[in-house]
């Protein structure tokens, strides 16, 4: 078992201006691209198959199998699109990345490039993120000057041009084929597939479409071989999580933030890292991948926290966004939060997602206002039913989530709240500022 | 027709084996056996989009031995070998009923005030698939009550379609037949989430000659036409199919009437004609045949004056008129049916003995009437719509498809989008039209067109397409004819006119050495035709207005058979109303010779077609020899009419000289056509249309147009007009001007045919 913390992608984020090209040159940086360079793409696209590295986006869709997809045979150009329209709530994992170690993701970017044969590349970064957009821009173009982009890179004949694109601000958009009209120059509305981004994405060419963190991931294993990568993490004879990953925690723990640690950590590891619980409070419940995974209570302390456990105890591993809720929390308040979210963020294009998530919200604000019903419960599970693998896209399936685990682990608290005429909680004493008296 | 084998494949749908073409949808598979799954945002024309939901069905096995997880939306998924569909289990049932629920939940509900109400796909799917009782309750009934989105209403998306955003289920039929059908992309959804809305762009109306498509295709109350609004509910109505009186296209239609007044017009569904689409004029142009400018009743001319006569009188004054005459012209016009139009050549030939007869109604040539006894009636197999989307290259010329063709226009469009249908257009510059239909445009000047056919190089396959208008190009039709048997090519005649195809089957048209149309209207004014028989003819849509109506005073005898008053009727002596489109039974033949028949919609007594009336006509004529009804003394009436007549016919001559004259120094070319919405008569009477129409502008050469300004007066043999300029990849000596926009139109108040004309600056 490897220690307990395995700082790859963030090793270098307390160097002095550890976004600087020199920073990550001086750290080795840019190395990788060589060795990458050295080999065929398909020897760089094996070797990422042979590391079982999986999408770091939540899907776990293994990446080399991904960049195997494109066909090479097709004339059209070839692209890599970055998806880093980080907007799921409780995800904070790939922006800091990007602001601590941006040249980190750019090698990925090039050496991912480099195997599926493509020559221009995009990050598509959220629009409200406006000091990681610049801090991108000026690292490629640290990177364009230092002959990592551009023309005949390092001499390789290799040419690539890459793009930061800055999006609008829409969570659907982190859905792939909604990014990829967007990027376009649309509206930003899930795609119809097939054709799937691998044959038609971009322009209608042959796209792959990576998470942010699984492009980041890239460079190292290209340093370190497959094997050093498949060395962490979990196997069982459900499937293999290998590699590390970033963990964010936030909400209530003692020192939230990000801990790269290898797939498999249990919570309760993590929670002492963080250093533990706030003081006399107590877990009550936690997202393992932000909003759209279904909460987990204290009892799934110990799931080890790689995509086939958290699968089997009821959820997902999402994207590793871990939210800790403690006992000051009113779970009918979160879900109803999350839910006003999902509605405002839905795109519009399907029917059960536009018109089931502004319902729901408007039944868990009677509840947590006490002038709900007790068949509002079933009438929400029904809702969920409805929308729940009835959606165009992910998004509506995410929505339901909160709201069905929520009352499978928490029914007598909705009910209270009915009979108590309202939330029996202290709004104020879940907040950092509510915690200390005044 | 030859079939080529289908690759098919054979699944199961609640139960029914059905083999389906590979690639079939499985909502359209179920529709083969019957089985109707709910739907909203599919549509057979229009790509899919799996928006609504509503088509939820259960995929136990997709044709691999594993079945779907989650219900499917049937209008995404193409039918496979071995699927088992189950489209109204437990599963799939509440999935739609599920999602009907949800469609409902912001609806207003408000069928009874609504024009969808009695023909709405949710209102009919809400019944059969959807819960009886709702879940949201308003909150005065109960504490947690749902309080629904509201929009303000109605907006309007254009003149003629009003848009109400509660009843919309976003299902993007309407933005998808803008984008894909007419490619007019002016609507399209705006917004997110709840707020999502069809809108369009800001102070700029949706802007397309088919868009009352998107009032008849969605599938809910949203978009409803701004002059049926509130006007009927559809099980008031009876519907008849019929056909589309606007253009030489033949577009199916159904006509829904109410106590014999049409109060609407709807896209008939004819996969090999007009599949789901029509024209707006010929959806909303129908008013003409309510106009109280229609004639109700004969007249007789007497003392100089018309004055309203009975059948009996009016048919006896006629042939009397006919039976006194010297040489008669017969002058059809090009809206009659077929049965209408061989009425008038067995007048013609059988009862008058002349060849003087000719449909045509707007500028010809000797040149076109040969090449129409040659090729439009003749041996070769008519080109088909089919044959258009087949062909491995079509050509245009003399025409517009949008504004002259629509469904010409709409099945190029399709064909060039879906197959990638090479179109080669002679224009005088590159029209919005042209670039929808991804044509290559061979600029070409008026005149130019000859020259430019003969340069053609043609592959095997190839379609041609001569529009009416290259009878006014010398050697044009000429050149077509050569071309086509040169290279082999398919040639298919686009006329404007419903009946002209009719026309030239009824041999409506000098064949054995008569008169054309000019030449029977000259030989009136030089006295050898002293008797005419007059369908549909508007003297200013005729190559010679200012000669027409001179022809009109300068005959002895003049016989109208017209739907209004006209400045034909006004100078007739006999006039007889006739029945429109819908009061009568008849066939068009469309462009491609494909018969249209179409049935009586409306019985209206006393109502009879041109035919009807000729018939009596003749039978009174062969019946009363020497009868001559004292009241219709044409005799009297005579001679004022050759006074009035001579007076003005130096001034006529005076006319013709001046334009002679000129000539020579004027220096612009002009192109022109009619646009499919302008001061055409039988548009009248919809104002919603009407404010749909483009505007009169004057297209110039980007050099032509820095050195006038935006406004240009122009200048030709019969007058001039001003209007705003804009500029068009046309030549720096021609001039495109919209034919029948302004004034009485261009040949009555702009310039001759083939005549130049000056273009200057109007200087504000």
């Amino acid at each position: 078992m490897p220690d307990t913390l395995t700082p790859v992608l963030t090793a270098n984020w307390a160097d002095e201006r550890s976004w600087t090209l020199d920073a990550y040159t001086r750290r080795g940086g840019y190395a990788a691209l060589d060795k990458a360079f050295a080999m065929s793409p398909d020897d760089v696209i094996e070797l990422v198959k042979a590391s079982g590295l999986r999408g770091r986006g939540g899907a776990g869709f293994p990446t080399g199998t991904k960049w195997s997809f494109i066909p090479q045979d097709n004339p059209r150009p070839k692209y890599l699109v970055v998806n880093a329209d980080e907007s799921e709530p409780g995800t904070c994992k790939d922006i800091p990345m990007m602001m601590a170690t941006p040249h980190t993701l750019i090698e990925g970017v090039i050496i991912a490039s480099y195997a599926i044969r493509s020559h221009t590349a995009f990050i598509y970064v959220r629009g409200e993120v406006l000091h990681v957009i610049r801090r991108l821009q000026n690292a490629v173009r640290e990177a364009y000057a230092a002959g990592h982009l551009g023309q005949n890179i390092h001499g390789t004949g290799y040419d690539l041009d890459l793009v930061v694109h800055a999006g609008a601000g829409a969570y659907i958009c982190g859905e792939e084929t909604a990014l990829l009209d967007s990027l376009e120059g649309y509206r930003g509305q899930p795609r119809l597939r097939p054709p799937f981004p691998a044959v038609a994405g971009l322009y209608a060419s042959p796209t792959v479409v990576n998470n942010a963190e699984s492009i980041a991931s890239v460079p190292s294993i290209v340093n370190n071989g497959a094997a050093w990568f498949a060395s962490m993490g979990t196997e069982s004879e459900k499937g293999k999580s290998a590699g590390f990953g970033i963990f964010s925690l936030s909400g209530h723990v003692k020192r939230p933030g990000q801990y790269e640690a290898p797939l498999g950590i249990t919570l309760r590891e993590l929670i002492d890292l963080a250093g533990g619980i706030r003081e006399g409070h107590e877990l009550k419940f936690w997202t393992p991948g932000g909003s759209s995974t279904p909460i987990f209570t204290a009892a799934q302390l110990d799931t080890p926290l790689d995509f086939e456990s958290v699968a089997a105890a009821g959820s997902m591993l999402g994207t590793r966004a871990l939210q800790i809720f403690d006992d000051t929390t009113c779970v009918v308040r979160a879900v109803l939060r999350w839910t006003e979210f999902y509605a405002h963020e839905s795109c519009g294009k399907c029917t059960p997602c536009r018109e089931g998530t502004g319902w729901m919200v408007q039944v868990l604000q009677h509840l947590e206002a006490g002038t709900g019903r007790e068949q509002d419960l079933a009438l929400l599970l029904d809702q969920c039913d409805n929308i729940l693998g009835k959606a165009f896209c992910a998004l509506g399936d995410g929505a339901t989530s909160p709201v069905t685990s929520s009352i499978q682990y928490f029914r007598a608290e909705y009910l209270a709240h009915l009979t108590n005429g309202g939330c029996p909680f202290d709004p104020a004493a879940s907040t950092l500022f509510g915690a200390v008296p005044a | 027709m030859t079939t080529t084998p289908v690759k098919t494949v054979t699944l199961t749908i609640d139960g029914q084996q059905v083999t389906v073409p590979e690639g079939t949808l499985v909502i359209r598979a179920a529709e083969q056996i019957g089985v109707q799954i709910p739907r909203f945002c599919d549509h057979p024309l229009l790509t899919p989009v799996g928006a609504c939901r509503q088509c939820l069905v259960d995929i136990t096995d997709a044709g691999n031995g594993r079945g779907f997880p989650k219900p499917q939306a049937s209008c995404t998924i193409p039918a496979a070998d071995g699927m088992i569909v189950y489209t109204q289990n437990d599963k799939a049932a509440k999935a739609q009923a599920g999602i009907m629920e949800f469609l409902l939940l912001n609806h207003p509900l408000d069928c009874p005030v609504c024009d969808k109400g009695g023909e709405c796909p949710l209102q009919n799917q809400a019944m059969s698939n959807g819960y009886t009782e709702t879940r949201a309750l308003p909150p005065e009934q109960g504490e947690s009550g749902y309080i629904k989105r509201t929009f303000p209403k109605p907006i309007p998306v254009s003149p003629n379609i009003l848009l109400d955003r509660e009843r919309c289920v976003s299902c993007a039929r309407c933005t998808r037949f803008a984008d894909q059908i007419p490619g007019d992309k002016g609507l399209v959804l705006i917004e997110r989430g709840g707020q999502q809305q069809v809108g369009t762009a800001d102070d700029e109306p949706f802007s397309s000659y088919f868009s009352g498509n998107v009032i008849q295709i969605c599938p809910v109350g949203a978009l409803t036409s701004a002059e049926y609004r509130f006007r009927a509910r559809p099980f008031d109505l009876v519907s008849t199919p019929s056909v589309a009186e606007h253009d030489a296209c033949g577009a199916a239609i159904r006509v829904d009437h109410r106590h014999g007044t049409v109060m609407r017009r709807l896209a008939g569904n004819d996969p090999l004609v007009n599949e789901e689409w029509i024209t707006d004029k010929d959806r909303f142009a129908f008013q003409y045949l309510l106009s109280e400018h229609r004639l109700r009743y004969p007249m007789i001319r007497e003392d100089g004056e018309l004055r309203p006569a009975s059948w009996v009188e009016a048919f006896s004054v006629a042939a009397a008129g006919l039976r006194a005459s010297g040489a008669v012209g017969v002058l059809p016009g090009g809206r009659g049916t077929l049965e209408d139009q061989r009425a008038y050549a067995f007048l013609a030939r059988k009862v008058l003995g002349t060849d003087d007869i000719d449909f045509r109604s707007r500028p010809l040539s000797a040149e076109e009437t040969a090449f129409l006894l040659k090729h439009v009636d003749g041996a070769p197999p008519p080109v088909t719509y089919a044959d258009l989307e087949a062909a491995s290259v079509v050509v245009i010329a003399g025409l517009e498809p949008e504004d002259e063709a629509g469904t010409i226009f709409l099945r190029l469009r399709k064909a060039n989008r879906e197959t990638g249908l090479k179109i080669v257009a002679l224009s005088p510059f590159t029209t919005w039209g042209l670039q929808k239909m991804g044509a290559e445009v061979v600029r070409t000047a008026p005149g130019d067109e000859a020259a430019a056919i003969a340069a053609l190089d043609l592959p095997e396959g190839a379609v041609v397409l001569a529009g009416e208008r290259l009878a006014t190009s010398p050697g044009a039709l000429t050149a077509v004819s050569e071309l086509v048997e040169k290279s082999g090519a398919k040639l298919g005649w686009v006329p404007r006119r419903a009946g002209d195809r009719g026309a030239v089957r009824a041999r409506c048209i000098p064949q054995t050495g008569g008169r054309d149309a000019d030449q029977i209207i000259a030989a009136t004014n030089a006295g050898e035709i002293d008797t005419l028989v007059i369908g549909g003819v508007d003297p200013d849509d005729t190559s010679d207005p200012a000669a027409f109506r001179t022809a009109l005073r300068q005959a002895r005898f003049v016989i109208s058979l017209e739907l209004r008053e006209t400045d034909v009727t006004r100078s007739a002596d006999v006039v007889f109303p006739v029945a429109p489109v819908t009061e009568k039974a008849g066939t068009f033949v469309t462009w491609e010779s494909r018969e249209r028949i179409f049935p009586q919609i409306i019985e209206r007594p006393g109502s009879l077609s041109d035919a009807e009336v000729l018939t009596r006509l003749v039978e009174v004529w062969e019946s009363t020899p020497d009868a001559l009804p004292s009241s219709a003394d044409s005799s009297r009436t005579m001679p004022s009419r050759h006074e009035s007549a001579e007076t003005t016919n130096s001034g006529v001559g005076v006319i013709r000289d001046e334009s002679a004259s000129f000539v020579t120094s004027r220096r612009f070319r002009l192109a022109t056509w009619k646009l499919m919405l302008d001061n055409g008569v039988m548009q009248e009477g919809d104002k919603a249309l009407a404010a749909t129409a483009r505007p009169a502008v004057a297209r110039v050469s980007q050099a032509v147009f820095e050195r006038v300004g935006p406004t240009v007066t122009i200048t030709g043999d019969r007058g001039s007009v001003t209007l705003p300029a804009e500029v068009a990849d046309i030549d720096d000596d021609v001039v495109w001007v919209p034919a029948n926009s302004f004034g009485k139109g261009v040949l009555a108040s702009l310039a001759s045919p083939g005549s130049k004309v000056d273009v200057e600056g109007a200087g504000v």
